[in-house]
């Protein structure tokens, strides 16, 4: 029985530290926003200048000019502050932020990310990604473990044009947790009903147990 | 005297030229200034370039200055998005080009641009197809790829407040590319939703200074995107 998107939300939540500055990406990685866990303090930063971002607004409380960077309604917690765009992105350049999530088209077992493109007629988007990629301390990944047609999403290596190079340290899926190791990935936790069989033929790459 | 206030946004406008480089502020909904937008689009310049993060929602704004043709070329860093079918189709149909940028490399080629610098050092986006062609250096250790400054013949951008010098405060994530886009311009217009007597905004609080900004124009109660595209939604 795989994980509910809000359930892999909250597993990536439980894992951010008290204190952690931490950048949201658009999509899946947004619901981490409404998933912190109650008494931690974690600062997170949206790249369209927020500090201290919180959970998604009551519909008649939606401001417009309070949004993330899915363009979506959010709230500002106490402590939180707004800044502009090359202050927001000197947080992320200057290596300020200690954990970004994003999402992903692709990962490989190098660490390597594919998420702006499909490379083929399709609008590219870029984003604030390739900044992420570069200033994050720790880049992580929600994604689908496979695409809609049912192919695996972590990969050997990359067939789309990347977004960064041996930069993902975890990737979260409805099927686990897992970590890029160069050549293979590590299982580091299964979803309830999960095997690591079950697992190993739905990924790209060798996948191990964790010791 | 010093002032800065125009009484609307088509007079505020004037003087764009074909071929201008035009920065407009704002990401998502927030920060766009609609009304500044719609009165270029009055005015008549073609051929413009744009410097916009997205591509424009729905159709108003930068979607409807995209629809009636009088950009040539887009510069930005996330054009796709549920509401941003009027560039989708100009892009497939080879009618716009399109220049993706790192957003973080977006703001700073603005910034760099209006402090001076005509070009700098980043590692964002090395070792990707956006990489290709440009200068490489390594600095400790790391490669990096030069980037160019990017300046502005017109900013448009849209403010909370103003006083009759310029100076400007914001709304929330309204900010956002406001200020850089207001440094790196010739001639920065900011629509306001209100003007307060000068020395009315707190100095400590001032976001754009006024030496930034040369024109602003009162548009108290703008359009929301928002209602545009409930309204497109429920037309279809």
């Amino acid at each position: 029985m795989s994980w509910t998107a809000d359930e892999i939300a909250a597993i990536a939540a439980a894992e951010i530290p008290e204190g952690a500055f931490v950048n949201l990406g658009i999509g899946q990685p947004e619901r981490i926003a409404d998933f912190i866990p109650a008494g931690r303090e974690v600062v997170l930063h949206s790249e369209n200048g927020i500090l201290g971002m919180g959970p998604r607004p009551p519909a008649a409380e939606e401001d417009m000019e309070l949004i993330n960077a899915g363009k979506k309604p959010v709230t500002l917690i106490p402590g939180g502050a707004f800044f502009h765009h090359a202050d927001s992105f000197a947080m992320i350049r200057g290596g300020h932020i200690d954990i970004c999530v994003l999402g992903a088209y692709e990962v490989a077992a190098n660490g390597d990310i594919a998420n702006w493109t499909t490379g083929k007629d399709g609008v590219p988007a870029v984003g604030g990604a390739m900044d992420l990629v570069a200033g994050a301390r720790s880049v992580r990944v929600i994604t689908t473990h496979t695409t809609r047609a049912g192919h695996p999403k972590l990969l050997q290596m990359l067939s789309l044009p990347a977004t960064g190079r041996g930069v993902v340290d975890r990737i979260y899926t409805e099927l686990g947790i897992f970590k890029p190791m160069g050549e293979t990935y590590r299982l580091l936790r299964a979803a309830p009903g999960e095997t690591l069989d079950a697992i190993a033929a739905r990924t790209g790459a060798p996948l191990r147990q964790a010791d | 005297m010093i002032d800065k206030i125009f009484p609307d946004a088509r007079a505020a406008i004037d003087g764009v030229r074909d071929g201008d480089t035009v920065l407009i502020g704002g990401f998502g909904e927030a920060g766009n200034p609609t009304e500044l937008i719609h009165a270029l689009i009055e005015q008549g310049a073609r051929e413009l370039t744009v410097v916009n993060n997205n591509s424009g929602n729905g159709e108003i704004g930068l979607a409807l200055l995209l629809r009636e043709r009088r950009v040539a070329r887009l510069i930005c860093s996330y054009p796709r998005g549920s509401h941003a079918h009027v560039f989708e189709t100009l892009y497939r149909d080879g009618q716009i080009a399109l220049e993706l940028v790192p957003q973080g490399t977006l703001a700073e080629r603005l910034r760099a641009g209006g402090a001076g610098i005509p070009a700098f050092y980043t590692p964002s986006g090395v070792g990707t197809a956006l990489a290709e062609g440009k200068e490489t250096r390594t600095f400790a250790g790391r490669d990096h790829i030069l980037e160019h400054a990017i300046c502005g013949d017109i900013a448009l951008i849209k403010a909370e407040a103003a006083d009759r010098w310029g100076n400007l405060v914001y709304r929330k994530a309204a900010r956002n590319f406001g200020p850089v886009m207001a440094m790196a311009a010739k001639t920065t217009i900011a629509q306001v939703r209100k003007v307060v007597p000068l020395g009315e905004l707190d100095p400590e609080a001032i976001v754009t200074p006024s030496i930034f900004v040369s024109r602003v124009v009162p548009i108290a109660d703008p359009i929301s995107e928002r209602d545009h595209i409930l309204a497109l939604e429920q037309a279809r």
